[in-house]
């Protein structure tokens, strides 16, 4: 038995790194200055904060889900209906309840609300879903996103339908989306090695066993599911702070897919595995369209036709997964170099390493 | 009454496409415990191998121009040939990868095809006439049915009917049957496991094939988009259906067929734009009832 001190001394290593990852990211960004930059790191941590809060479902229950996504667009939705002026909501929104459409709060009042909005409804919706595992619950979660994205794109008086909603203040700071990133990173972390976090991390390393324990695991599932659906509310919230325009199919299959990929790529059941897999697809994709221009700029007027840039990231994406099936990290977390080298020596006498439900680390 | 005909019509032709697409997913599944996401990729890619390359408004007709009777063996063995290429090049790699990674690969793969057919072709509908003589109406018990409808049906009976012959019929078809039931066990048996798993890809791709043809004869369009709205139904039909069962996918196929297009006619006038919605709910408390799906494999059971 582990006490809880222990457990967090064990394990503060990770969200430290990770956060100083993201710091030094940002701090680098403002040294540079430039404006466009500054916007692609913007969206990279809004990444961070999605693919984080996807972790911190599917990472530790080992079930997929698809339907994430969903909680970004009521997360979003709900920002745009508490920070948008009452005039243009009156207009293009009429209807909203009358005192939504007076009310005006500035974005980081409304960010955590939107946030909140989005959990009730993870909640609500894994009362039922959680009950489901394997591929029969990835596919309700699925389903679920479909519902959310069918009713928001067709119901105009409210979302606007699949036109889109503008009016959103602009939010062009880089740190309130450093701050958010840091805050969910140390959100999924201290899920992980909390009672809920551990047991669930059991329950998916052997079923079987960890029911036998006591563990309810439609229980501690649900707590994970609201858990990740408050940060990728959280997420969307941002996400339309960094636009200013949403619109329904913005939050569908393509960046399901995207964060999805950026999950498995970086190693589904590692805090280390979310982060790093944003990092490094999105600094290839950033390679690949800097590749295009630069072909395009050197003398000769060689264009790259729409859509290379994709193929090699699909290429690249196939080739990270073949050589590591289970993603950069695989089950493991970035930790303090000595750290690592005593736990490898503390582990070496066991026989198997491969299943221990009760660390964050192997 | 001819308004019903027409709504069974409608019924029955879209859970056809329903039920090929799933079936082109449990095929795969059935052997190798894949969720095929590249499926509705290659559907596109069949309808384009029809064009030649060009981003141009106007599309150039290439393979397009042949008769009938090669032009559906054509796309048929187009689609055949691309999945086989996909499970050379890159599923045969992810044998012993846990279903989410190759998910995700096969998502990869997906999206690799649809941006290699939009550089080729650029995003734009194009118009393609594919077998024309299809969309002229035809008098059935007093109602003017699109011969098309009728055609989809009796072509999804005959698949149907041509893959029970060759799984009841044929070694081939006993290996396939042995594999999906137990991979390990039929291998040990002597079922050649490489033969199996691309004679089914093999399958998978010339269904894809088929649901182009008549995606493409439907709409009289070729969009790269085309093929996911199918693919996703389809895919939510092969886990209704239970996961590994064919007979399921394709039941569940016309059955999400069957609620769709009655839902259309059912809800109340102001509800109708959330059919869809309405159409995901029933499938999340289907899943509720029986998460194991409506006919599901012995495979799919979990053993302790």
């Amino acid at each position: 038995m582990l006490r809880r001190g222990s457990v967090v001394r064990r394990t503060i290593a990770t969200p430290i790194i990770l956060s100083a990852l993201i710091l030094a990211l940002a701090i680098f960004t403002v040294w540079s200055g430039s404006r466009p930059f500054n916007q692609t790191v913007i969206d990279v941590l809004l990444r961070v904060m999605l693919v984080v809060g996807l972790y911190i479902f599917i990472g530790n229950s080992g079930v997929l889900s698809f339907g994430h996504i969903g909680f970004t667009c009521l997360g979003a939705y709900a920002a745009a209906w508490l920070t948008m002026p009452p005039m243009m909501k009156g207009m293009m929104l009429p209807g909203l309840p009358g005192w939504l459409i007076a009310t005006k709060l500035p974005y980081w009042v409304a960010a955590p609300i939107a946030a909140t909005f989005a959990a009730v409804f993870a909640w609500l919706f894994g009362l039922v879903l959680m009950r489901l595992s394997g591929i029969a619950a990835s596919i309700a979660t699925f389903a679920m996103l479909a519902m959310i994205n069918k009713i928001y794109s067709n119901w105009s008086s409210v979302t606007g339908a699949t036109s889109s909603v503008v009016g959103i203040p602009i939010v062009r700071d880089l740190w309130p989306y450093v701050i958010a990133a840091i805050l969910c990173i140390v959100i999924a972390w201290a899920h992980a090695i909390s009672r809920a976090g551990l047991k669930l991390r059991a329950a998916r390393d052997e079923p079987v066993a960890a029911q036998a324990s006591g563990i309810d695991i439609p229980r501690e599932r649900l707590v994970a599911f609201v858990v990740s659906g408050w940060v990728t509310g959280l997420a969307g919230a941002l996400f339309a702070h960094s636009l200013g325009v949403v619109t329904p199919d913005t939050f569908y299959l393509a960046m399901t897919f995207m964060a999805l990929s950026m999950l498995v790529v970086g190693g589904m059941s590692s805090l280390s595995g979310a982060v790093l897999g944003v990092l490094v697809l999105s600094l290839l994709i950033q390679l690949l369209r800097g590749l295009e221009r630069g072909v395009d700029m050197g003398g000769v007027a060689l264009k790259i036709p729409n859509g290379l840039q994709e193929i090699a990231l699909g290429v690249i994406m196939i080739a990270i997964l073949m050589f590591r099936p289970s993603g950069m990290m695989g089950n493991r977390e970035l930790v303090w170099p000595r750290a690592r080298r005593r736990r490898a020596a503390d582990a070496a006498p066991r026989s198997s390493t491969n299943t221990q439900p009760t660390g964050v680390h192997r | 009454m001819p308004g019903l005909l027409q709504i069974l019509l409608d019924a029955l032709s879209l859970g056809s496409l329903y039920a090929l697409g799933a079936l082109g997913i449990a095929l795969i599944f059935g052997v190798m415990r894949l969720v095929n996401f590249a499926h509705g990729d290659v559907i596109a890619f069949c309808i384009f191998a029809l064009l030649w390359p060009s981003v141009d408004v106007v599309p150039i007709v290439f393979a397009g121009q042949l008769p009938w009777f090669l032009l559906i063996p054509f796309v048929l063995a187009v689609g055949a040939g691309l999945s086989v290429l996909a499970e050379l090049a890159v599923f045969r790699r992810f044998r012993h990868a846990n279903p989410a990674t190759m998910m995700i690969a096969s998502f990869a793969l997906g999206f690799v095809i649809r941006y290699f057919l939009l550089m080729l072709f650029s995003s734009r509908p194009k118009s393609v006439q594919i077998l024309p003589g299809l969309s002229q109406p035809v008098e059935l018990l007093g109602a003017r049915i699109p011969l098309l409808q009728v055609v989809t049906i009796l072509v999804t009976i005959a698949v149907l009917l041509a893959l029970v012959a060759v799984l009841r019929r044929t070694r081939f078809g006993l290996e396939m049957r042995a594999a999906a039931e137990n991979f390990t066990m039929a291998r040990m048996l002597g079922v050649r496991a490489n033969r199996v798993i691309m004679g089914a890809f093999a399958m998978s791709g010339a269904l894809a094939g088929a649901i182009a043809l008549i995606l493409g004869s439907q709409t009289g369009t070729a969009d790269i988009m085309m093929g996911s709205s199918i693919m996703l139904m389809a895919f939510i039909a092969t886990v209704i259906g239970g996961l590994g069962s064919l007979f399921g996918a394709v039941l569940a196929g016309f059955l999400l067929g069957g609620v769709s297009v009655a839902m259309q006619f059912a809800l109340p006038l102001e509800a109708r734009p959330f059919r869809d919605a309405f159409v995901y709910g029933a499938v999340i408390l289907v899943l509720l009832w029986r998460p194991q799906g409506l006919l599901s494999g012995r495979a799919a059971k979990e053993r302790v």
